[in-house]
């Protein structure tokens, strides 16, 4: 092998060597710093090892918003993907319909997340808001400033109406990309709808739907603006999810340390979900 | 058992894909559809199969009007360009689909599942996914459910065009072994002339929605009725001269090149079709009319050559046994068989050969 060695080709490097380190490894150590430290300000820093990581794990509040956290991510994937599918499913193949509906499902992703909690926070007011004084001439006792159900019920909902499209884009993509030929085989063999369903889409979205799954599972786990414009966390904490939690503590209390565990713990969570879902969705795929 | 297109005409809005047809295939029969890309030849197939409806015109089958009969009744199959299979069935549930569609007990699918394994040598790999497989797999597998089902009328819509060319010449010879002695009408839709030679039978040739030709594919190859069936059934495509006859005398107009006809047609002007393997690079048999030429292209293919060559203001194509290396610009002599020219008047029919 005659390869030419030239150091001088790692100058290339350094501008996104440099870039990398300012935007994320910098910050990430940082908070790598803050959580094995205690301060009282002033610069003045003392070791405390792995305590507040300790406290963090057994602390009562963390688990609660953990609980939160989880179960909001759940309730709106269990929404978002069957029903993103499912418009999917519906839109029109060809003709006008599809530029109309593709630019009308895009709509709420365009818009600024603390505009959708703004929105939302009005539109849900059950003396002003159009969603809130209907439900409440309606009949139904309906607050979500005071009542811990009716706040989930609007933050659920704000969030499906948000980020239902990127579902139903995603779906539609992969659903394009099947080739009519399928459709023909399939109407050969005399397939239900059901069948071509469950045998040709399904399995051929796979990826796609691994995407869509692994993005809303990450997008709604650090879920913050919304919730913040439009609950605060409240009731109470009924909505405060991690996120909320993590800055309540890391800005609020100013507990920097235990912050810093915080946020790592969190971190690890997401990542560690997300790979062992993404391992065990492509675990087939990889001979292909 | 036959199937027949009485006048089929299909038109999408104001495009007409196919022109009225009419085309009588018998049983147990190979029909090839030749034709290149866009010529019609999957819109036919799918009104055959009754995935698609005509315009007008009508389809019979076993003397029973099954225009516009749905599909699942007609009791087809069909084999596609790209490797269509279940994704996520293994290879035998793949294979079992359309028995177990129709209500076979599992012994019986069982059984049949493994004689059409072993014909098509699939026998190692049933219990692996259509992913695991190479292309040519994956296609044996669509066939193997194309066959596994008696069907009436079996249907391939280029079934070797995205294989590569080991897996293609591999499965083209198997193919003609694989339809005999079954009760059953095939069609084949190819671009490819060698492919239809290769699998005899019948061939229609197809040029913009238009049946040209239908006969025995031999006849169809020797006797094109005319010059533009000829061109679809010949690849590289046939070198076409204008010439001009008086008495026994024959000559090019482009070129004082002469020789002699026995063909008893009226003198004037004519157009003759000369296949690339009737010029050569060297002497042969009945290749005897010299031409010059001037190597335009040389490419060698297998162990054949390609040269194209220009004579005069004409560009001609010669295909030659054995490799030759020609240089752009080289002026060489090219040797042409007359007995194996095609002549046709000038409205491009046919008017007699050799």
């Amino acid at each position: 092998m005659n390869k030419t060695v030239n150091q001088k080709a790692w100058f290339f490097v350094i501008p996104v060597f440099v870039l990398v380190a300012f935007n994320a490894i910098i910050p990430l150590m940082t908070v790598v710093n803050y959580a094995f430290q205690e301060t009282f300000g002033n610069n003045v820093f003392m070791w405390e090892g792995t305590r507040w990581f300790k406290q963090i794990m057994l602390s009562e509040r963390f688990h609660a918003s953990l609980g939160r956290q989880f179960l909001f991510t759940f309730i709106i994937l269990f929404i978002q993907i069957p029903l993103g599918i499912a418009i999917a499913l519906t839109m029109p193949k060809e003709g006008i319909g599809v530029p109309v509906c593709l630019v009308l499902m895009s709509m709420p992703l365009l818009i600024p997340w603390n505009v959708v909690g703004a929105m939302w926070n009005i539109f849900a007011l059950p003396d002003i808001g159009f969603l809130g004084h209907s439900l409440n001439a309606l009949g139904f006792d309906y607050n979500f400033t005071q009542q811990i159900g009716d706040a989930w019920f609007t933050t659920i909902l704000m969030d499906v109406w948000h980020w239902t499209s990127l579902v139903v884009l995603l779906s539609y993509a992969g659903l394009r990309s099947i080739q009519p030929a399928y459709y023909q085989a399939a109407e050969i063999d005399g397939a239900s709808r059901w069948a071509i369903f469950t045998k040709i889409e399904l399995p051929k979205m796979k990826k796609v739907l691994t995407i869509a799954i692994l993005l809303r599972f990450m997008d709604s786990f650090m879920i913050y603006t919304e919730p913040f414009v439009l609950t605060g966390g409240g009731p109470g904490n009924a909505t405060a999810f991690l996120s909320i939690d993590l800055v309540k503590m890391a800005l609020g209390q100013f507990d920097l340390g235990p912050a810093a565990a915080m946020s790592l713990i969190y971190f690890f969570i997401v990542l560690l979900v997300c790979w062992v879902f993404y391992t065990l969705m492509m675990r087939n795929e990889e001979k292909s | 058992m036959s199937l027949e297109l009485k006048n089929v005409e299909k038109k999408i809005g104001l495009d007409t894909h196919i022109y009225s047809t009419n085309l009588k295939l018998e049983k147990n029969t190979i029909n090839i559809l030749l034709g290149s890309t866009l010529a019609g030849k999957t819109t036919l197939m799918q009104i055959m199969a009754g995935l698609d409806k005509p315009t007008s015109g009508e389809i019979w089958f076993n003397n029973e009007n099954v225009t516009g009969m749905k599909v699942q009744k007609r009791n087809v199959s069909m084999v596609y360009q790209q490797f269509i299979n279940y994704p996520n069935f293994t290879v035998y549930d793949n294979i079992a689909s359309p028995l177990k569609i129709i209500g076979v007990n599992s012994d019986e699918t069982k059984q049949r599942v493994g004689k059409v394994a072993e014909l098509l040598k699939l026998s190692g790999m049933l219990n692996k996914k259509p992913n695991e497989l190479s292309g040519g797999q994956q296609q044996r597998t669509a066939l193997a459910r194309a066959l596994i089902k008696d069907s009436d009328l079996i249907l391939l819509d280029e079934p070797l065009a995205n294989l590569d060319f080991k897996l293609r010449e591999e499965l083209r010879e198997e193919l003609p072994k694989l339809f005999e002695n079954r009760d059953c009408i095939v069609v084949y839709a190819t671009t490819e002339p060698s492919e239809a030679l290769l699998l005899g039978g019948n061939t229609a040739t197809l040029q913009e929605g238009k049946i040209i030709q239908y006969g025995k594919t031999l006849d169809t190859y020797n006797k094109p009725n005319s010059l533009v069936s000829a061109q679809v059934f010949s690849d590289p495509p046939m070198n076409i001269a204008k010439i001009k006859k008086s008495g026994d005398q024959c000559s090019f107009l482009q070129n004082d090149i002469q020789w002699k006809t026995k063909l008893n047609i009226k003198d004037g002007e004519y157009k003759v079709g000369i296949r690339p393997h009737n010029i050569t690079t060297y002497k042969e048999g009945n290749n005897t009319l010299e031409i010059k030429g001037k190597v335009l292209i040389s490419e060698i293919s297998g162990s054949e050559s390609l040269i194209h060559f220009t004579n005069g203001s004409l560009n001609w194509v010669s295909l030659s046994n054995g490799v030759f290396q020609k240089k752009v610009g080289d002026e060489m002599n090219l040797y042409m068989n007359t007995d194996e020219f095609v002549y046709f008047d000038q409205n491009e029919r046919l008017v007699s050969n050799g």
